[in-house]
């Protein structure tokens, strides 16, 4: 009994008196949203085995492929990993992006969800401080993919600078596409259902892509489709980066399917997060 | 209607459904600034949907709300302005610690980081919970969790507090410290609108109390005046042996023709008197039937005969169905 009342005085001691505590907080999108990327990576933080399917996977492909058909795609390995990295590059990333939507709806099924909800907190600020956590992951993922390459032999024409504008272009073309699996996130019942569709989504846009061939070896009908496959666009423009030979018009070929998504889902989102449950 | 802003709540006709089935049915609500106010319900009577339409969680399908003055509908930003939920399922976060989350609400609250961090120690001392401040949540115990749950909902005191079924699961010892924390919060001015499935609780802790069943108000008072509603007299008996309590039911209400309340406790039952000269007959007839009682009182209803009184049912079904079924015989 003793204890309890001693509860009940420190309780008081730290609760302000309603009256007294100034103005009501209000919403405030740049801060808002900040905090919510911080708290992406502390789950980032506590939840290491995440990262783990961000750091394994590329390094497995990167090696394997590599090894796998280096020899007879490319004369050797060493040839064959200048032309996998930036293609190994965009994989890793477009694999990484389903956590976007992975994460949310496990979020979002949670009580915490009400208590964000019911405060002054700029609307978007979770999807967007989600995706702050994201990009994070991206070039966590990236960088080791890098590491790996250069390891093993791989060097960019356009050495340290070319790498960080590829990172950069890699970014925001997964934060565009990243609106699809937030979408996805929102809509699906489960955190399994976003996983399972996401790899559907995902497996014929970066296996039917530029990648791992040269698209000149294929049939005229395939080589259409992987022509305009967004992902295409975006390792082309990446190799051109890397060799130092990129045009403002590969960039803007490669930015278009992010862009045109970001228009169309962005309102899309937040109607979904917005709407009750 | 003219809208009282003096008031922490004004509810009129509020009313919700999903996919057809009506969760809410007309509900009124009056709470006054700086009182506690009850929600008593059993599981499944709308308590948490009329939580989440108050806090904006929720559109309700007819009638409105009003929380400080402010529309629920119309100025939802408002009203999340000046109030805090601590939801029925744990509204922290489960993988981050418990400082995190407390730095992380403090920051969206418009703290500075480093005021932040002051406030969650601040809080995380105070709630008994400084020992824990660095293990992530999913490691807490019941009780820590809703003590971190609720000092998750005062990193800035709210003007309004819901509290959704706070105690429920928690063992006693946990249940008195979140009761403690309810009435410090009290006492500080702030307005809590709390939801139990305790008539115990209710009693203890709320000014006034709104008895919900099945979507409606069906009694609003303080707890005295609940009692005084259903009567003054209640005889209840608690006999030496549980299996003897069918066969004392039966007899009882064939002396008075009205219903018996069997309560939890499997050797107690209760029943309303009309004056307190009905209680030696039927003491007589006990007797004469060999039925022994250990004890037996006159006294005011608990909460609990409130509701059987209010409902025809028990708020907490203990021995559910055996109750049920002899009700149905009975009526
Ligand atoms: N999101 C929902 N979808 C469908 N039915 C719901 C939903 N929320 C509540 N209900 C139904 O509405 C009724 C009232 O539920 P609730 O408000 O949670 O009751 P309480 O909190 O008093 O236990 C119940 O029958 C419940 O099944
Ligand atoms: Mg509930």
């Amino acid at each position: 009994m003793n204890g309890d009342s001693a509860s009940r005085r420190a309780v008081m001691a730290v609760v302000r008196p309603a009256t007294s505590g100034g103005e009501p907080p209000r919403s405030r999108p740049v801060a808002d949203s900040v905090a919510f990327g911080w708290r992406a990576l502390l789950k980032i933080k506590h939840m290491p085995e995440q990262l783990f399917d961000v750091i394994v996977t590329p390094v497995m492909f990167t090696v394997m492929f590599t090894y796998l058909f280096g020899s007879a795609l490319a004369g050797s390995p060493h040839v064959y990993l200048q032309f996998l990295l930036p293609g190994i590059l965009v994989q890793t990333v477009m694999f990484t992006s389903i956590y976007t939507g992975f994460t949310l709806n496990t979020d979002f099924s949670k009580g915490i969800f009400d208590r964000f909800r019911s405060m002054p907190v700029w609307r978007p600020a979770p999807i967007v401080g989600a995706m702050l956590g994201d990009s994070a992951r991206y070039t966590v993922s990236s960088l080791i993919v890098v590491a790996i390459g250069l390891a093993m032999g791989f060097r960019p024409e356009s050495g340290l600078a070319g790498i960080l504008w590829s990172l950069l272009l890699l970014d925001l073309f997964a934060i565009g596409i990243g609106w699809v699996f937030t979408i996805l996130g929102l809509l699906a019942r489960t955190p399994s259902t976003v996983m399972t569709l996401g790899w559907l989504v995902l497996m014929p846009l970066t296996f039917v892509s530029n990648i791992y061939v040269d698209p000149a070896t294929m049939p005229g009908w395939l080589q259409a489709i992987v022509g305009v496959n967004p992902v295409s666009l975006l390792v082309t423009a990446i190799r051109d980066i890397m060799a130092g030979t990129v045009t403002a018009e590969m960039v803007g070929f490669a930015l278009a399917a992010p862009a045109v998504i970001a228009t169309v889902c962005v309102p899309l989102a937040l109607r979904l997060y917005g709407r009750e449950r | 209607m003219t809208v009282d802003s003096s008031l922490a709540i004004q509810a009129d006709g509020l009313a919700k459904s999903f996919r057809g089935s009506p969760a809410l049915a007309g509900v009124d609500l009056r709470v006054r600034q700086g009182s506690i106010y009850g929600l008593l319900g059993p599981n499944g009577a709308g308590k948490t949907t009329t939580v989440r339409l108050l806090a904006t969680l929720l559109r309700p399908d007819a009638g409105n709300a009003h929380i400080l003055g402010y529309d629920v509908v119309r100025e939802p930003e408002e009203v999340r302005r000046r109030i805090s939920l601590t939801g029925q399922f744990a509204s922290v976060d489960e993988d981050l610690t418990g400082r995190d989350n407390l730095i992380l609400l403090g920051r969206l609250l418009g703290f500075r980081w480093s005021a932040a961090r002051v406030r969650a120690t601040e809080l995380l001392d105070a709630f008994d919970l400084a020992e824990a401040a660095k293990r992530q949540v999913k490691t807490y115990s019941g009780g820590m969790r809703r003590r971190l749950d609720i000092a998750a909902s005062v990193v800035r005191t709210p003007d309004l507090l819901f509290l959704d079924e706070p105690t429920t699961g928690l063992d006693p010892r946990s249940r008195g410290q979140v009761w403690q924390i309810v009435r410090a919060l009290a006492d500080s001015g702030t307005t809590v609108l709390l939801t139990t499935q305790y008539l115990e609780e209710a009693d203890q802790l709320a000014d006034r109390i709104a008895v919900v069943d099945r979507g409606t108000i069906i009694a609003e008072g303080t707890p005295t005046e609940l009692k005084a509603s259903v009567g003054r007299d209640v005889l209840r008996l608690t006999l030496r042996d549980a299996g003897q309590r069918e066969t004392a039911r039966d007899l009882i209400v064939g002396q008075l023709g009205r219903r018996v309340h069997l309560e939890a406790d499997q050797r107690v039952l209760a029943v309303q008197l009309s004056g307190s000269d009905e209680a030696l007959p039927i003491l007589d007839a006990m007797a004469r039937a060999g039925l022994r009682a250990d004890e037996f009182a006159l006294g005011t209803p608990s909460l609990d005969e409130v509701f059987f009184a209010l409902t025809g049912h028990p708020a907490e079904p203990a021995d559910g169905e055996s109750e049920e079924s002899a009700l149905e015989a009975h009526r």
